[in-house]
């Protein structure tokens, strides 16, 4: 534990903090996150993970910013857009805090490299900040085949929820809560789509929180729970989930032992 | 008959399944829910065959996406 005096400056809020300290900052430093999606979700997560000195941030995308993006996705700024995501999260995070190893991933997660990604740094903790089913269905499947904790979460409209899965722990997964992606038709459009900016400032930072959280090994992780937050009524609910037996990639008796590329059909709606 | 939803108590006029309360109580997308009975995640195949009875406590949980596309 060899920190410099601007480190000591840097993180003394941790450090002051009898649950963190300074060992605990040096878990943080020695920490690997992969944020799977730098939109939304991912951008305010990888800010908060950077900020707090989580030593390696992997950041997986290969979309580039666009205009429409920079309502919540404040890890990119204006002159940013037209450029790679990945790029333009590691620019923000290098200016905002050179203790952190930025690896960009300039690719969409898909059933044939998501393994490599995860095992490339051996990350801790996985992050999904992914915006649409199939990838938050690949992630789960690739964490419970690889046997890593991940925070899952999705927003919608002014709705928001997230759960951690917790290898070994018998924690329910993302698959046994939702067994499948719901049917092509069932998926509203484009235009009926919307989400308050916000939305993913407040769940993708609770996403980091758990990795904080998970990596310092402290409090209760939202294993075996959902929690969700309804910005209207602004009201969160925290409802207990119990592991499915009967779960396809997690259950007694599974049905998915590797990943195949059509399981997981990309979106058919555009931007 | 009482229930509690989403834990809110609600009351029903009588005995449903899960696809009638689905209806009844104007779930609009209702493939993009998955149902929590009594603390136990109900099989889809299984909604028309599950009746809610008195007391029953379920939980109606969405689909999430994350607002970009699609949903």
């Amino acid at each position: 534990m060899d920190f410099n005096d601007q480190q000591i400056e840097r993180y003394s809020r941790h450090i002051i903090l009898s649950e963190v300290g300074v060992e605990g900052q040096q878990k943080l430093l020695d920490a690997k996150v992969l944020v799977i999606g730098t939109g939304g979700l991912g951008a305010p997560a990888t800010i908060f993970l950077a900020a707090a000195g989580v030593g390696t941030i992997g950041l997986v995308d290969a979309d580039k910013v666009d205009l429409s993006n920079l309502q919540r996705q404040i890890i990119h700024q204006t002159k940013d857009v037209g450029k790679l995501k990945v790029i333009s999260g590691k620019e923000t995070i290098n200016e905002m805090n050179p203790d952190v190893n930025v690896i960009t991933y300039d690719t969409f997660a898909n059933a044939s490299n998501i393994l490599d990604i995860i095992k490339d740094q051996d990350y801790d903790f996985i992050i999904d900040g992914t915006d649409n089913f199939s990838a938050k269905f690949l992630i789960n499947d690739a964490c419970v085949l690889a046997k890593k904790p991940f925070s899952h979460a999705g927003i919608i409209r002014f709705n928001g929820q997230l759960t951690t899965y917790i290898p070994d722990n018998n924690t329910p997964c993302y698959r046994c809560i939702f067994k499948e992606a719901p049917p092509e038709g069932a998926v509203p459009t484009c235009s009926q789509a919307g989400v308050l900016g916000v939305m993913g400032g407040v769940i993708g930072t609770l996403q980091a929180t758990e990795a904080i959280k998970y990596i310092l090994g402290i409090g209760e992780n939202l294993a075996g729970y959902l929690l969700t937050y309804d910005a209207i009524t602004m009201e969160f609910r925290k409802i207990k989930i119990k592991h499915n037996a009967k779960c396809s990639v997690c259950g007694n008796d599974p049905t998915i032992k590797e990943l195949i590329d059509t399981d997981y059909k990309p979106p058919v709606c555009g931007i | 008959m009482k229930i509690k939803m989403n834990g809110e108590e609600k009351q029903l006029e009588k005995e449903v399944n899960i696809l009638e309360l689905l209806v009844t109580q104007k779930v609009q997308m209702p493939e993009m829910v998955s149902v929590e009975l009594n603390g136990e995640i109900v099989d889809r195949d299984d909604f028309e065959k599950t009746l809610i009875k008195e007391n029953d406590v379920i939980e109606l949980l969405y689909f999430m996406g994350g607002g970009g596309f699609g949903f």
